[in-house]
């Protein structure tokens, strides 16, 4: 079965390939079948894979394909190799599953919009990198599945380009992750000429070998790595991209900005463990940066009237917890945590899409209200998911991740009582905010009707999805249960490096976490249900002007615009004329007083020419018997 | 007969090059360009000869031949044209016809 590893993420590039080559000429039918069926047969290939890598032996579980040389020179040898172990299962697990379910939305979702193919074919190529990123088996190919996300992101960010504001946020969010994705170059050449080889398993096995414990250079490599999970992961300070970037299709969103690309740099943090491990300071920056991300980013999704910049910032919050997970050795919480994330996120902003949809495609959720009565069964899908956002106990995915990862945060040496006191303040405020987002959406009067019912094919993916917030639950439930497939199984590559002081049992953990869920649930409840508008805390003097801070994200886009953006243009704007332009504009002027010379010998007159012929013969002559 | 040097007859060429080569660049007359073609073309057979001579060879000789056959064709192609231009313009003024030529349109002339 492990051989056809290979055609999981070429199907996708062949979709890709095809979509973009004969695009044009399918029927949009054609292209809903290409674009979909390919990656749910990517889909079909990983679950199988799945199956036959679950029932070897532990220790054995992993698989090398290696498809050609890509390149090779002097010492360097980077091969075009497939590396397949329980960490990168799950995540193309995540990637086909999740994928395949918002391409077959899509299906239905964008069977109106002009560049039906372009946005198919740009949708799969973004499945191909991403898959190419968690399954490269050498940090040079995972760099180039790691841009090729980046790429794939502006361009569906900027899928209506029509509009220069989405053209803008596209950009805004290809440049924010470069900036990350910079270090992340950078950290990898370090780590080159430190070690001789990119390969990611040799590399992990021998790291503890090579280098000391808390040396400069190992420091340094883990925070480059961090500065590009940071950017991918729209983490603090680099997240001002991502509410921007739900300028994209809801779809896009889904996929890459919750579910999939946003999740890499946990991916990478987790993959790169072992260096980590290495350095206590870069350790703690992941789970100081999670911390604040968290809390941050969940004021800012408390104040968002935009019912997708909610979403957005919850992600951001989210991911947030997941790097505050790494950040303690907690790597198998934290990829718990990105897999139940992955389903209870995609399912929000998918349900989010038929909502916008419905209400004439407009986003502020205080016109919404009352939708509970006309869209049924997304309103049902949408409690699941925010159910399992806000981590409500006992029936939810979320409830057993988050839990964990508090958990985590409180035993283990690296984490402490500040950084469980941010994780679980953040918890009740996850729970606000996405209640707040139900009871506006779903609850009071109605407010815009809706116009439309989605169609089967809009259903399916939201009611699996919902199956799948619940029901991963069971593959990890509490230790005390003894239930713990997702532990066992990646167990051999997620050392979780906590050595645990478990003076506190995890069931008092269970219990704070739940009340925060509920304390959340409850204070939501009496804000936005039963006080009416003119009650509530934003309608008020100061709490009016923390709204207000908080709805602007904190002003880090204020910041970034005085401090950068700002003087660039005006360094720009007086440097128009500059020397270089000088040049190109000086080669353009020669040219022409040479033209005007040279058009005067054109005169036609046959005379002067048989003149110059004659001079040029005396000269030539000349050169030849006296030079 | 006495010999004579070979520099004499490079020198005589020369002269007689750059006297055809002056008429083909001030007359004005189409006839007397073409006889400074003439010219030019002797004075270089001139000096196929004279180069001939001094080395004993006949390839001087040769090559004179092959002059004089393509000035045979080349004065009666030229002097039809001139004829021809005659006709058309009413004149033999090189520059007064190039100037014409080039206000009229080129298919005209035919």
């Amino acid at each position: 079965m492990n051989e056809l590893l290979w055609l999981v993420p070429t199907l996708p590039l062949a979709g890709f390939l095809v979509l973009t080559l004969a695009g044009g000429r399918l029927s949009r039918n054609g292209i809903a079948v290409i674009g979909a069926g390919s990656v749910g047969l990517s889909a079909l290939l990983s679950i199988m894979i799945g199956v036959s890598l679950i029932n070897m032996p532990a220790a054995g579980r992993f698989y090398t394909q290696t498809l050609w040389t890509w390149m090779q020179a002097a010492g360097l040898r980077s091969d075009i190799a497939l590396f397949l172990d329980p960490l990168s299962m799950v995540m193309i697990f995540v990637i086909t599953v999740v994928g395949f379910l918002i391409h077959l939305y899509s299906v239905e979702y964008m069977r109106e919009e002009e560049g039906y193919s372009r946005f198919f074919a740009w949708l799969n190529l973004f499945v191909f990198f991403m898959l190419v990123l968690v399954l490269a088996d050498n940090f040079l190919l995972l760099y180039l599945g790691w841009e090729g996300v980046g790429l794939c992101s502006y361009l569906l960010i900027g899928f209506w380009y029509r509009d220069p504001a989405n053209g803008y946020a596209a950009r805004k969010a290809f440049i924010i992750t470069r900036i990350g994705d910079v270090a992340l170059a950078i950290g990898i050449f370090i780590l080159y000429m430190n070690s001789g080889t990119l390969d990611i398993r040799f590399l992990m096995q021998q790291a503890p070998l090579h280098w000391k414990a808390g040396s400069g250079v190992i420091t340094l490599i883990a925070f480059l790595l961090l500065g590009g999970a940071i950017g991918k992961s729209a983490q603090a300070p680099l997240h001002t991209w991502l509410p921007d970037a739900m300028a994209g299709p809801t779809p896009v969103s889904a996929l890459i900005h919750a579910a999939t690309m946003v999740t890499a740099g946990v991916y990478l943090i987790a993959r790169t463990g072992p260096i980590f491990a290495l350095s206590p300071a870069a350790q703690t920056a992941v789970a100081v940066t999670g911390a604040v991300t968290l809390l941050l980013a969940g004021f800012s999704a408390l104040a968002q009237r935009d019912l997708k910049r909610v979403l957005a910032y919850s992600t951001i919050s989210q991911l947030g917890y997941m790097f505050l997970a790494l950040g303690v050795g907690a790597y198998p919480a934290a990829v718990f945590h990105l897999m139940t994330h992955a389903f209870f996120k995609a399912l929000l902003f998918l349900c989010a899409g038929v909502v916008i949809a419905s209400v004439g495609h407009n986003r502020d959720m205080f016109k919404m209200g009352g939708l509970r009565t006309h869209l049924p069964l997304v309103f049902t899908a949408f409690l699941v998911a925010a159910a399992a956002l806000s981590a409500l106990p006992l029936v939810t995915a979320g409830f057993y991740s988050k839990d964990l990862i508090l958990w985590e945060v409180w035993s283990s040496p690296a984490g402490g009582v500040r950084l469980w006191a941010a994780g679980i303040g953040g918890a009740v405020i996850t729970s606000i905010y996405t209640f707040r987002m139900v009871f506006l959406v779903f609850f009071g009067e109605t407010g815009i009707t809706p116009q439309h019912r989605p169609s089967m094919l809009i259903n399916i993916p939201l009611v699996v999805l919902a199956a799948m917030s619940v029901l991963s639950a069971l593959l990890m439930l509490p230790s005390g249960t003894g239930v713990s497939l997702f532990d066992s199984f990646t167990g051999t590559v997620l050392h979780a490096s906590v050595a645990e002081k478990k003076d506190v049992p995890e069931f008092v953990f269970q219990i704070l976490g739940a009340s925060a869920s509920v304390a959340g649930l409850v204070i939501a409840y009496i804000l936005y249900l039963k006080k009416t508008v003119a009650n509530r805390p934003e309608s008020s003097g100061v709490a009016a002007f923390i709204n207000r801070i908080a709805a602007s994200g904190f002003g880090f886009d204020r910041l970034y615009n005085a401090l950068l953006v700002r003087p660039f243009i005006r360094i720009t704007t007086i440097n128009r004329d500059d020397f270089i332009d000088l040049l190109y504009s000086g080669i353009g002027w020669y040219s022409e007083l040479l033209n005007e010379l040279l058009v005067r010998t054109q005169s036609g007159r046959i005379r002067w020419y048989a003149a110059a012929i004659a001079c040029g013969a005396v000269l030539i002559t000349a050169l030849a018997v006296f030079g | 007969m006495s010999v004579i040097s070979l520099n004499i007859g490079l020198i005589l060429a020369a002269t007689l090059f750059s006297i055809g080569l002056t008429g083909v660049l001030i007359r004005r007359n189409i006839i007397f360009i073409l006889m400074s073609v003439e010219i030019m073309l002797n004075a270089a057979g001139l000096a196929f000869v004279a180069g001939g001579a001094r080395w004993g060879s006949p390839d001087g000789q040769v090559m004179f031949i092959f002059i004089l056959a393509v000035a045979a064709a080349e004065v009666s192609v030229g002097l039809a044209l001139v004829l021809l231009m005659f006709r058309k313009f009413g004149s033999l003024d090189a520059d007064l016809i190039g100037k014409t030529g080039a206000d009229r349109d080129a298919g005209e002339i035919t």
